[in-house]
């Protein structure tokens, strides 16, 4: 090959600059949310709790159902959520916060008041700390309130 | 290698068929399961609801006699619906709110009326009109009416327009020029506040309406706020309207307000 040596030299420094950002975060990454998850999830299967549709579902669709919820509340004046199981709920992100938003992780994370499952940045908070990881930025809270009352910033 | 047309065509027939056909298997695949879960759900109107066919109020302006009067009834609405108060005129915000007899009647007066008369206050909110021009003029369907006649908001639609606020003749909206939540005095969780650029206005409380409760200004009114169906010939607003004297706000507008003022006075007349 002309000038092999060059061109294989220039190729193993170009791959190696490609998949630098790779080798440079290998480990680094927060890797999932799973952690704060799994401390939250568990801290309700021990209270005998179920949110309003199996986890799984809930994953996958929860935006899907708030806004159907919303549409359902706004528009039609149906304020109550009977699930698949036919347990009602009333349409409210208070519904959410029951749960999501325990006692214990607001006073671990903020024992003044506020601790917005969804805004706290602590990432040990339910929403944000999947929302944080998949880099979504739901706008919920700029109008509803959190759950002692205090509107977000 | 070369094709005749004949086959070009077919085959780019059957890549065009199976194309199409693929993507409707996996739309129709991903849509059922969304709806895998939900589709067993169901949605239903709260059991303490209280319902009509077309709410209305009537306001007996012979119970509006105070300044406190009025202060005790807007009060009762601003705690409830989160509503900052900005300090000036330009940005107000108001759902309930007192005018004068001259502005809030205008072209009604006759040419001989004192000046007392003329700023004799009247307690104003949305007249819940039953063709209201706010929501023909809204584009995103961000302002609606409901079943029971009232017009209702959605402030996650809502993009700021302010096309409602020019087509309602009775001046009942009002904007979010600047963030309100710094002027809000206590929030109230149970109410969302709102953002700069959303457009808000009296809802006739279906917040609390869906809870069984009375809209809040009524429950402080002490009776000057008569609220209830008028499709129902026994309701106490009917019996009023049908029986007393009784006058709206621009009716020459034909939009039929759902607000009616009991002037004379009512059992109370």
């Amino acid at each position: 090959m002309y000038k092999g040596g060059r061109i294989i030299a220039s190729l193993i420094i170009f791959v190696a600059f490609l998949s630098f950002p790779f080798f440079s975060n290998m480990g680094k990454v927060n890797a999932s949310p799973d952690k704060a998850f799994a401390a939250n999830l568990s801290q309700l299967q021990q209270a005998g709790k179920q949110c309003v549709e199996p986890a799984s579902y809930m994953r996958a669709n929860h935006m899907q159902l708030l806004l159907k919820w919303r549409a359902s509340d706004v528009r039609e004046g149906k304020t109550i959520y009977v699930n698949s199981q036919g347990k009602s709920f009333d349409i409210s992100l208070q519904s959410c916060l029951e749960c999501h938003a325990t006692p214990a992780t607001q006073a671990a994370t903020n024992p003044v008041g506020v601790s917005n499952p969804a805004l706290n940045t602590s990432s040990d908070q339910f929403c944000v700390s999947c929302h944080n990881y998949a880099s979504v930025k739901p706008t919920c809270w700029s109008c509803h309130a959190g759950p002692e009352g205090v509107a977000a910033q | 290698m070369s094709i005749n047309r004949r086959q070009f065509l077919r085959r780019a027939g059957m890549v065009t068929a199976l194309g199409l056909g693929g993507s409707f298997v996996i739309t129709g695949l991903r849509g059922k399961k969304v709806e895998a879960a939900s589709s067993a759900a169901e949605y239903e109107t709260s059991k303490d609801a209280l319902v009509a066919k077309h709410w209305a109020m009537v306001v007996d302006m012979s119970k509006f006699k105070t300044e406190e009067d009025f202060k005790r009834v807007i009060e009762s609405c601003v705690s409830i619906h989160n509503i900052p108060d900005f300090g000036n005129l330009k940005d107000e915000v108001k759902w309930i709110w007192h005018d004068d007899y001259e502005h809030t009647f205008s072209g009604g007066e006759n040419e001989y009326l004192t000046e007392e008369f003329k700023k004799l206050p009247f307690a104003v909110i949305c007249n819940h009109c039953e063709h209201p021009p706010c929501v023909k003029a809204c584009p995103t369907g961000a302002t609606f009416k409901r079943e029971d006649g009232i017009v209702a908001m959605d402030f996650h639609r809502c993009i700021g327009c302010r096309f409602c606020m020019g087509a309602c003749p009775f001046g009942a909206r009002s904007f979010n020029y600047r963030d309100p939540k710094q002027f809000i005095k206590k929030i109230d969780p149970d109410y969302p506040t709102r953002t700069p650029g959303v457009v808000e206005k009296c809802i006739f409380c279906v917040e609390r309406l869906a809870d069984g409760k009375m809209p809040a200004c009524v429950e402080a009114s002490n009776g000057g706020l008569i609220f209830g169906d008028l499709d129902d010939p026994n309701s106490e607003v009917r019996k009023l309207i049908s029986t007393k004297f009784t006058i709206r706000r621009k009716v020459e507008l034909g939009t039929q307000p759902s607000v009616y003022y009991l002037v004379g006075g009512a059992d109370h007349a």
